[in-house]
């Protein structure tokens, strides 16, 4: 990686903190303590999973809500306050700066997914008095939600690289929600016949595949991730988050910025 | 005082007083609002739908209904409502969405199935219930136990119940109760040692301290139902031996008939009446019991199980 690319992402990376970003943090905090005292009372042989599911699901929700909101702004913002022009009339290429965005915001998100996975941790030990082996399937599916975090973060530059942040958001958030669906649409693609065919499995293959990267609840059940799957998860998620970095370089490279 | 210093006074006067109102205003419509508006309702009745809804996050739903389903029976019991009408739909709903939720097959058949005051009186539905998690979870002995366990005790069917006993029997890894309930089943052995050895095996098995209080809590009741048994059998042995009824139990025992006062499990002696019969001295703290009740005995809506350590 150049020294530029890593330049950006720092800045990205620091940005982000500036913006209170991993403010959140506390909301996670309050939630996780929150879970971990109370479901045992209103609920019955819960505790456990309660806070894998809560704890996992926040991470993950929470997650893509930053990688889309703060990833639609990414560009966008950097024309709206003219900045752009300052960084690109450097020795910077326009790739370069969408990388070390990418990067950047990559890189906000796992440390943000690591300070909650430490308070999962933290609220599972509370409940369980004792760490188990199978807990070690919790790292996996937090592994996986961070590559979710890379899907869509790809997205958010690549909708962010053309569109206006509001329709953005709307992009990469419809895409999330059809990605979680992504199983079902190839599922109806089966059903149909012709060129309908053709086309539902065209779009079922085309959006993000996000339910083979939810094993939230296998794991919640102490059920063990192949590791097949997790490497051919890890090969996807790279796959995909590159096809859409690439087209978000391909637009901004032909982007007029003038 | 400064301008801005007034303001902030008066702003933050306001904003607590205008929290304290909603609160209270809130509290008021709760109260003028029927708690079936509040209660029966079921925003979305279907299980797939709600597990399309939920993103992939089916997990987290199924833990939330789970909680739900709890919350509703225990309101339900604690009222005295004899209507569980939602409880099966919310069962359903936790299981779709999760279902490898174990918790919620076991604990949720056994609201289902026992007659009120105990249950919901649904044993068919809970029957569905533990069935579809057999479907979903082949392997775990302790869902052919429950499923056995309501077509011996809720609807006496004892072919099924040595089905289900014996399909349990066969997995690799299983209790050993489970091959001796099937043979208990094929003999049609529905006497108090059988339902002993059944309350006997979840006493044993369950970590949960509730299930144990309530395994307990029904070890007592078949304790004192063959105690009372018993002891009114001698009551009338001893009528036939001297023509008329003992005075206490000192008269059985000096009649050989009894070797020292009888006790319940709670270590309460027992109460020897007038017209021979044998009543224990406290029922409400012997819940299930059907035998040893003064005449006319009303159980509380809620049993009072035993403390279990």
């Amino acid at each position: 990686m150049s020294g530029r690319i890593v330049h950006i992402a720092s800045n990205t990376f620091r940005e982000a903190v500036r913006d209170r970003v991993l403010y959140n943090l506390i909301a996670f905090a309050l939630l996780m303590s929150g879970a971990a005292i109370l479901v045992g009372q209103i609920s019955i042989g819960i505790e456990r999973l309660v806070v894998i599911n809560l704890g996992l699901t926040a991470v993950s929700l929470f997650g893509i809500v930053i990688a889309i909101f703060i990833g639609i702004g990414l560009v966008s913002k950097e024309i709206d306050k003219k900045t752009l022009y300052t960084v690109l009339s450097r020795p910077v290429r326009r790739w370069e700066f969408i990388v070390g965005k990418f990067f950047g915001l990559a890189g906000t998100l796992v440390v943000n997914a690591f300070f909650m996975a430490l308070g999962v941790f933290a609220a599972l030990l509370y409940v369980s008095r004792h760490f188990q082996a199978s807990d070690g399937w919790v790292l996996v599916a937090l592994y996986f939600i961070i590559l979710q975090f890379l899907i869509i973060t790809a997205l958010a530059l690549l909708f962010s690289s053309f569109s206006s942040p509001l329709l953005s958001a709307v992009f990469a958030f419809a895409l999330f929600v059809i990605g979680t669906f992504a199983e079902d649409l190839r599922g109806f693609a089966g059903l149909t016949k012709g060129i309908v065919r053709w086309l539902a499995t065209g779009a079922a293959y085309l959006v993000p595949n996000f339910s083979a990267l939810n094993v939230i609840s296998s794991v919640a059940h102490e059920q063990p991730v192949a590791g097949q799957l997790i490497l051919s998860n890890t090969a996807y998620a790279l796959v995909y988050a590159g096809m859409a970095l690439c087209g978000a370089v391909l637009i901004f490279e032909r982007r007029n910025l003038k | 005082m400064s301008p801005s210093r007034r303001i902030t006074i008066t702003a933050s006067a306001l904003l607590v007083m205008c929290l304290t109102a909603s609160v209270l205003l809130l509290r008021q419509i709760d109260r003028e609002r029927t708690g079936t508006t509040l209660e029966e309702v079921l925003y979305i009745s279907s299980p797939t739908l709600l597990k399309r809804m939920s993103l992939g996050y089916d997990g987290l739903l199924a833990d939330i209904y789970w909680t739900r389903a709890v919350q509703y029976f225990g309101d339900k019991l604690t009222r005295g409502s004899e209507h569980f009408d939602l409880l099966a739909p919310l069962l359903e709903i936790t299981t779709t969405l999760d279902p490898h939720l174990l918790v919620a097959y076991e604990y949720g058949a056994n609201f289902l199935a026992p007659k009120f005051p105990e249950g919901a009186g649904q044993p068919l539905r809970a029957i569905k219930l533990a069935e579809f998690g057999i479907r979903n979870n082949p392997n775990q002995w302790h869902l052919y136990y429950d499923l056995g366990f309501i077509y011996y005790f809720d609807l006496e069917d004892y072919a099924k119940a040595e089905k289900a006993f014996a399909d349990g029997a066969k997995l690799p890894r299983t209790h050993q109760i489970m091959p001796i309930m099937a043979a208990k089943m094929a003999e049609h052995v529905g006497n108090i040692q059988t339902a002993r050895l059944m309350w006997v095996t979840t006493l044993q098995t369950t970590l949960d301290p509730n299930v144990k209080a309530n395994a307990v809590a029904h070890l007592n009741a078949l304790q004192v139902d063959e105690d009372v048994t018993t002891l009114e059998r001698l009551t009338s042995h001893y009528r036939e031996k001297t023509g008329h009824l003992p005075q206490s139990f000192a008269d059985l025992e000096a009649a050989n008939l009894l070797r020292g006062i009888p006790t319940d499990p709670l270590g309460h002696t027992y109460k020897l009446m007038p017209d021979g019969r044998v009543e224990v001295r406290v029922p409400d703290d012997l819940p299930f019991i059907e035998k040893g009740t003064p005449i006319g005995y009303i159980p509380p809506r809620t049993p009072k199980l035993p403390p279990v350590n």
